[in-house]
């Protein structure tokens, strides 16, 4: 576990290039610690749903068959296997229901974070450019909303949406309209709630690449008579990939399993992934169906979660 | 840095701003308000809060949603830092890889996905559900954020100052107290909070792990929001905004001095 790399930059001659034994059981620890806790409470309940998306749902405690008993040794392993069907995933395939839910989250999902980039592009743009002493209280103020809770800032937005809200109160006021519009309960009320909660992912990578912009380009190519927003496509853009590919990734992937907004700001007409999962879990008391929609989902997301990943690693080595 | 701000820029930061923080504002100033209906101002008045305070269920909840809080954030406060210096400071070890995955894997992660994991995993462990398992279920989404705190202002901190504590003859641990701590403390509490604050504000995780007897304010909130809206949840919601207005900005400032600090010495 503690292979040092042969060539530490800064090894003094002095140093020994074998770690003492003692020095090697605190590293062990170091590592063990978060490594068995990710294991356990991270890795070994994907098997677990994997495993019981491959069951059939039972009225029974707990609510599937088979169940795997150990006490009984290999022929119980072997009757469990034998047990196993994909029944749930065929389920999946067949039914619409379950298409439609994955297909109108990964369509949110794709919107919410293309209206994202578009309004938080200029926002992070802006704070890159703000006095460097303004600077530390602008990130600030855009991590705060992030910070308090996050039911709560969808309930604000009940109040807004709501028909005799806020919102339908100010148009009918500036004479906009007569009657009031339905907000609640729309996909355009969980586009609002998305973008609002998600806004601060967007910004803070944004605002780390711009803030490592060379501006000066840009006014090399003003010099040279590029008309501004023709450098800002052409010379900056290119430069805030990382932040945009972060930031988009960082918003996309959780959105696309949202369930919390959806379900108070949304209609009942197609659910999200994230409240088809949740009603099959606590309404339909079907575990097996909810674990094989978690994997389906999963699997939809693995690309971006690498993606995410490799950036992120990336990200950090950098900084070293 | 520090160019004049043009036209654009200030526009696109004053609406940037007032989007995020319009809508609790008016959640603020509605909870004050005297009238049921939210449209209606009825005059200034206290009578919600007055409400919550004989609202007793509901401060059994606060109350576990802070003993959950405070156990998990502690927890992933120790584990997340543990993780940071693994990653930043043993350089390439048998498992990095799969290790720094699983590190980042729970902060995109749909937490739908997540809190199905865990209750499975309980329920196949006949662990009984209630205040543990929702604190190892936070404690397992929080490490993350915490080990991601802690590394990046490890990553910038130069672990040459440990290798030569070290080459002098002190031993590892000593070392890691007395350079190394001091150091990255901020970042620790700063990890602390973010994990204290994500765990008060979870509804997902915890509806999914959680047992009779361990109803968190979140999931009450959330099952009363469900039904409308309503002025005493104003309320609820003003003091919660409070509490971690309070925090972030104590937060905030232990960084910042920690970081002069750094800077200084």
């Amino acid at each position: 576990m503690t292979e040092k790399s042969p060539a530490l930059p800064h090894a003094s001659p002095t140093a020994s290039p074998d770690p003492s034994p003692r020095r090697s059981a605190g590293e062990l620890l170091i590592v063990a610690l978060p490594y068995l806790w990710l294991i356990a409470f991270f890795v070994v309940p994907f098997l677990i749903v994997a495993k019981i998306s491959l069951s059939q749902t039972a009225i029974a405690q707990p609510p599937y068959t088979p169940v795997l008993d150990l006490a009984a040794g290999l022929d119980g392993l072997a009757a469990f296997v034998r047990e196993l069907s994909t029944s749930t995933y065929a389920l999946l395939a067949s039914d619409d229901l379950y298409w439609l839910s994955y297909l109108k989250s990964l369509r949110v999902a794709v919107v919410s974070t293309a209206i994202l980039l578009v309004i938080g592009v200029p926002i992070a743009h802006a704070m890159a450019r703000a006095p460097a002493r303004l600077q530390p209280l602008l990130v600030m103020l855009v991590m705060l909303p992030f910070w308090t809770a996050f039911l709560i800032r969808i309930y604000a937005w009940m109040t807004i949406l709501q028909r005799d809200g806020l919102l339908n109160g100010l148009l009918h006021t500036l004479g906009l309209i007569d009657q009031p519009i339905t907000w609640l309960a729309t996909d355009t009320a969980v586009h609002i709630g998305i973008v609002y909660s998600y806004l601060p992912f967007m910004v803070l990578p944004l605002y780390a690449s711009f803030q490592k912009l060379d501006e000066s380009l840009i006014e090399a190519a003003a010099d040279l008579g590029c008309p501004r927003w023709k450098a800002f496509w052409l010379v900056m853009l290119p430069q805030v990939v990382p932040g945009i590919a972060a930031g988009s990734l960082l918003c996309l992937i959780p959105i696309t399993g949202e369930f919390v907004i959806p379900d108070l700001l949304g209609g009942s007409d197609t659910m999200m992934i994230g409240q088809t999962l949740w009603s099959e879990f606590f309404a339909n008391k079907d575990w097996p169906v909810a674990s094989a929609i978690a994997v389906v989902l999963l699997v939809l997301l693995v690309g971006p979660i690498a993606a995410y990943e490799a950036l992120q690693s990336r990200a950090m080595d950098g900084r070293r | 840095m520090g160019r004049r701000l043009s036209a654009f820029n200030l526009v696109s930061l004053a609406l940037g701003l007032a989007f995020l923080y319009l809508p609790i504002l008016i959640l603020v100033i509605y909870s004050f308000n005297d009238s049921r209906l939210v449209t209606v101002w009825g005059g200034f008045s206290t009578r919600w809060y007055v409400q919550l305070a004989e609202d007793h269920a509901l401060q059994e909840a606060a109350l576990t949603s802070l003993g959950i809080a405070v156990a998990s954030a502690t927890l992933a406060t120790v584990l997340g830092t543990l993780a940071a210096l693994a990653l930043t400071r043993l350089g390439r070890f048998r498992g990095r890889l799969p290790f720094s995955a699983m590190i980042y894997a729970p902060l995109v992660m749909p937490e739908v996905i997540t809190g199905l994991s865990l209750l499975l995993l309980f329920v196949a462990v006949e662990l009984d559900r209630g205040f543990l398992t929702v604190t190892i279920a936070h404690t397992t989404l929080t490490m993350c954020f915490v080990a991601v705190v802690v590394q990046s202002r490890l990553g910038s901190f130069d672990s040459s100052l440990e290798e030569a504590a070290q080459d002098l003859g002190c031993p590892p641990l000593k070392t890691f107290l007395t350079v190394t701590l001091p150091v990255i403390a901020p970042a620790i509490v700063a990890g602390f909070l973010l994990a204290f604050s994500l765990s008060l504000d979870d509804v997902v995780l915890a509806s999914f792990t959680t047992g009779p007897g361990a109803t968190t304010l979140p999931i009450r909130i959330y099952s009363d929001v469900r039904l409308g809206v309503k002025p005493e949840i104003n309320a609820v919601c003003t003091i919660f905004i409070a509490v971690i207005a309070v925090v972030v900005i104590l937060a905030s400032l232990v960084t910042r001095l920690g970081e002069r600090h750094g800077a200084a010495g």
